[in-house]
Formats: structure tokens, sequence, C-alpha cells
């Protein structure tokens, strides 16, 4: 790793006051040697590290959010909403009995990334805007389209790993494993700015297809401070549900996944449902069709099937990511059932 | 050969990351200003950063770089070398340490980041020449063959079996779910577990 210089920050206003750029900023550049005047914040310093190692990511000076307090809380709001600060661990929200009753899928997908040493470091924030895991984009020797280079070589390369929906002119999957839980209970987030006035957004709508920018994933603006997340009160009769597929049993990152939210009224009929798939897109990708199929009919087993067939109707895969489709079909079935089932 | 290729062969091939547990963190402490990539400037030269490190209950100053993690420190500066590193990626847990008794990838954390917080490791689980009970335990179900993931795998399991008092299996393979041992113990490390939770118990 290059030398840098090192800040701890005590609050939110002075991190923002230090002049922090997005790590995407930081390293798009046309010549393909990472920019290295750029100050980046730091939470739990597992991607931040992992890319400082591979030399893609040399910064001036790196501020240290870990000891500011009020971003390490989970607080329940009066009205049943559930705050959970940027810095809280993935490990935390895992364990945290309130997570695990009221956003089942939130606390199966947090207790799942990486390895238990991982996710008692890395936080909810960082998770979210780690960046993303294309072997091209994490190769010194690939300067591709997302870093400033003129090409993205997953299209005619190994694209295994690869997008399956929505991949104009990028192929990555988003990395986190968080996000599709998420993004699936309704979560919003606290940004705070530079001037210290505060913005608040769907998570959902944080993300950024690469049609939209192709240079970073996440519409954080340079000086911006993920705060917290907030997830709404559940309604009577909502219950959500995570599945992962990786290719080993133990720690891996999943080659699909899924979170499913549903709302059944007293009959077992679906009123609401949220169909959001992980590694299958450049952004956590709801399946729209699978969500109309849902909607109006009792939850059974023959309903999820065709829900799951309509999840990966749309599909574009690439040469060698056809095995994903049959994976996510089995998947979206298995977790609507249990997320309908569940007591 | 598309479809077949693995995460692994990819790294290799393109020489972009040494992933395998078994390479040893080839240049792994960098020397002074040794900055990748043409930033050898990137600093602006600060130098040395004086902190104090509480490491199994002794306070320990040194001066460090930033970019030091605290495996590096351990094994560098601190000449404590029981703590092993084989990814120096958070991929393997080779490197395990407890961090206000909480393990984590000491690989994965830098050593300024550490603060007050006070750090384990394996040299500090015994208690004079009483071995930890899970250390005994290992030596007891032969738990280990070449070694090299051990430390961190001790680490896991005492952690785990001091803040738990009754372990399920299902709890021990979650908690070594991070732990690579390319020589295949993992069967003696479940039983030593179990055993070493039963002594703790009484
Ligand atoms: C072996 C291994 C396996 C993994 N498997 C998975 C997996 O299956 N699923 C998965 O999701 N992840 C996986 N990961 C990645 C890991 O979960 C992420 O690296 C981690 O969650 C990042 O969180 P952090 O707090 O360490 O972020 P940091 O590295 O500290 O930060 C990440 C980014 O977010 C920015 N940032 C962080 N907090 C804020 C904030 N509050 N405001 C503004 N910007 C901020 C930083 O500037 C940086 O750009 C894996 C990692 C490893 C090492
Ligand atoms: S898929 Fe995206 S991140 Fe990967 S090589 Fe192509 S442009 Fe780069
Ligand atoms: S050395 Fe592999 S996780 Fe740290
Ligand atoms: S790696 Fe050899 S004993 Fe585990």
């Amino acid at each position: 790793m290059n030398r840098f210089e090192w800040t701890s920050a005590g609050a939110v206003a002075a991190a923002a006051r230090l002049g922090p750029v997005t790590v995407a900023e930081a390293m798009a550049t046309q010549s393909g040697a990472p920019g290295t005047a750029a100050t980046v914040l730091k939470a739990g310093g597992i991607d931040l590290l992992d890319l400082m190692k591979e030399g893609l990511l040399t910064p001036r000076r790196i501020v240290n959010l870990r000891g500011i307090p009020e971003l390490g809380r989970i607080l329940e709001g009066a009205d049943g909403s559930l705050r959970i600060g940027s810095l809280v661990t993935l490990a935390q929200i895992a364990e945290h009995p309130l997570v695990a009753r009221r956003y089942r899928a939130l606390a199966q997908a947090a207790g799942l990334p990486a390895s238990p040493q991982i996710r008692n470091v890395a936080t909810i924030g960082g998770n979210l805007l780690q960046r993303p895991h294309c072997w091209y984009f994490r190769s010194l020797h690939h300067h591709c389209l997302r870093k400033g280079g003129a090409t993205c070589f997953a299209f005619s390369g190994e694209n295994r790993y690869h997008a399956v929906f929505a991949h104009e002119g990028c192929a990555m999957v988003h990395p986190s494993t968080t996000a599709p839980a998420l993004v699936a209970l309704g979560a919003r987030i606290e940004l705070l700015r530079r001037d210290g006035s505060r913005r608040m957004v769907a998570l959902e709508s944080l993300f950024l297809t690469p049609e939209e920018d192709i240079r970073r994933e996440n519409d954080l603006k340079p000086g911006e401070i993920l705060a917290a997340i907030i997830l709404p009160p559940m309604k009577p009769g909502v219950r959500s549900w995570y599945e992962r597929q990786g290719e080993q049993d133990s720690f891996d990152w999943p080659v699909a996944e899924v979170a499913v939210v549903v709302k059944l009224d007293s009959p077992g009929i679906c009123r609401e449902a949220a169909v959001i798939l992980g590694a299958a897109a450049p952004v956590p990708y709801r399946a729209k069709a699978a969500e109309s199929a849902l909607i109006g009919k009792p939850s059974s087993a023959g309903n999820a099937r065709d829900a799951a067939r309509a999840a990966v109707a749309g599909a574009d895969p690439l040469s060698g990511n056809g095995y994903k489709l049959p994976v996510f079909e089995a998947l979206v079935a298995r977790a609507i059932l249990h997320a309908a089932n569940q007591g | 050969m598309t479809g077949t290729i693995t995460r692994r062969d990819f790294l290799k091939a393109t020489g972009a990351a040494m992933t395998g547990v078994a390479v040893p963190a080839a240049g792994l402490c960098a020397a002074p200003g040794e900055a990748g990539q043409g930033a050898g400037r990137a600093g602006n030269g600060s130098g040395l950063l004086a902190i104090s490190l509480n490491v199994n209950g002794a306070e320990r100053r040194i001066e460090i770089e930033a970019q030091m993690t605290l495996a590096e420190v351990l094994r560098g500066p601190l000449d404590m070398t029981g703590t092993k590193v084989g990814c120096d990626r958070g991929a393997c847990s080779a490197c395990t340490v407890w961090v206000d008794r909480v393990p984590v990838a000491s690989c994965m954390m830098l050593a300024v980041d550490v603060g007050e917080r006070k750090v384990v490791t394996i040299e500090g689980l015994a208690r004079g020449e009483e071995l930890h009970p899970v250390q005994a335990a290992f030596i007891a179900h032969d738990a280990m063959q070449c070694g090299f993931c051990t430390p961190g795998l001790v680490m896991s399991c005492a952690a785990l079996v001091e803040s738990k008092p009754n372990p399920s299996i299902e709890e021990i393979k979650d908690a070594i779910s991070g732990h690579l041992c390319r020589c295949g113990s993992y069967p003696h490390v479940f039983a030593a577990a179990m055993d070493a939770a039963k002594t703790l118990k009484g």
C-alpha cells in the first residue's frame, strides 16, 4: 500500500470538512494509474484496503469515520421504524434481535458475506458503497470502462460471474449482499452534505445503472457522508426472506441471490410483493414481472414457481453465465415460499 | 475453457493477485517509501506515526507507518510471528487475532486503526505454562498438520468457547467458516473445539 496521511474524524461535520471525494472519483483516470491527490473516507476499511493492496487506489489522505459514535448506533423510532447507523457492522446487524424479528431478510443477508472476522469489521455503509468485484475491474492490468478506460473486457472475455440483466456497456454485478434485502424492505438512506444539510432518498434510487454513469455505482456526491439506513415500520402480514447460492458451501461470493418481501392478508392472498435479485445486474435488480405474478394470488408452490419463471424470463445471459438462470429461478421460488410460510 | 475458469485461475492468469493460502505473503512488508504503482510520493512524507498498542495485556509504544496492517506490525516491529499471514486479503483467516475479544482478520485492519482497543494474539492465550483449553484440545485431538492455519483457528475457537458455553457443532462450523486449512484438519478441529468447550464448562 502507498503512504498516506491518517486522520481520525471525531464528528461527521469534521469529516465532511476535510473534503473527501468518492473512491469512484479517486480511481477513474484516463491513464490507468490511479489518482494520488484524493482524500477518501474509511469505515471498516475492508474494501479500501483491498483496493489499496492491489494498487488500484492510492489516496493522499484517509479520514477514519470509525470513531464517530452517532454513526455506530441502531435506534428504534417511535413509529416502529429502525435507524441503522452507517458504521454498524454486519455482525451487529445479523445479531440484532429486532432486525431478526422484523426484517428477517436483512438479518439473513448480513450474516453471510465473507467470514465472521470480516463481518465483525465491515460496516453496512461500506458494504453498500464498496466497489464492484468484476475481476477485470480488480485487475491492475485491465483498464476498463469503469476505471476510465476505453473497453469492457467482460463481454468477450471471462464472464462466468457477471450480469444476466440490464448490462448495457458494463456487466458487473452489484457487489453488496445486503443491498437486495434493504431495497426489498423499502429502506431509505440519510446523506449528510459538506454544508451541513441532509438529503433522504430511497436506497433503490441511489444505485446507478451503467447507462446513467458507467464510472460509479451510486449517486453518492463528493463530500457526502452516508449517515444512516432507515427501515420503515413493518405493516401487519409482511414477511421477508433471503436466499443465496455460491459455488461452495463455506464463505464465498454468491453466484445468485434474492430477497423477497410479501404482504399477505388473512386468507393468505399476496397484496404486496418485492422480489430483488443480487449478483444479477449492475444494480440490485427488481424482478417486476415476478412481483406482478404474485400479487392477488395465494402463496402456493405453483404460484411461486410461476413467479420464479417470470423473474428470469427477460434475462440476457452472456457467453459464460447462462447457468445462473435456473439457479435464480430455484432461489426465487424457494424464497417466496419461505417468506410466505414463516410464522 | 469458458465456464470452467475459477476466480483463482483468473487471478493467477492475470497476475493481479496471489490468493492461495499456500503462498506466504511475498512482499508483505513493503519497505518504507516503496509504494506501489508510481505513487511513491503519494503521502506528504508525514513519516512515522508514534502509537501505543495494547497487545496481550502490555502497552507497546512503537513507531509505524500509517499503511502498516496490524498483522505486519505484530510480525515485524513487535516480533510476534505466531500470527500467520496466508492470503493478505481477508480470505483465509490465518491472521485471526482478537480486538476487544472479537476475532478479526489482522491483515485487513490498519494498526493505526486499533486505537485503544485491546489486541490478543496466539502468544497471549496461555497463562504462563498453562495452555488455553483450546490449545490443549488441539494437541490432544491432533487438530493440525503443517500448522500454518492453526494459530488463527485456535483464536476463533477460543473466542467461541469463551462466549458460548455449549456451542453446537453448527456454531463451531459457523465460527470457523472463514478459515482455510489446506491440510484438511477440519474434523479434528471440530472435535477439539467441542472438547475444549466441555473443559471450560468444567
Ligand atoms: C473474502 C471476502 C469475501 C467477501 N464476500 C462478500 C459477499 O459475499 N458479499 C458482500 O456484500 N461483500 C463481500 N465482501 C466485501 C465486504 O463485505 C466489503 O468490503 C465490506 O462490507 C466493506 O465495508 P467496510 O466498512 O469495510 O467499507 P470501507 O472499505 O471502509 O468503505 C467502502 C467504501 O465506502 C465508502 N464509505 C464507507 N462508509 C461511508 C460513509 N459512511 N459515507 C460515505 N462513504 C463511505 C468508502 O469511502 C469506500 O469507498 C467480501 C470481502 C472479503 C474480504
Ligand atoms: S464489466 Fe464493468 S467493471 Fe467489469 S470490465 Fe466491464 S466495464 Fe469494467
Ligand atoms: S492472511 Fe488471509 S485473511 Fe488475513
Ligand atoms: S493448513 Fe496445514 S494444518 Fe491447516
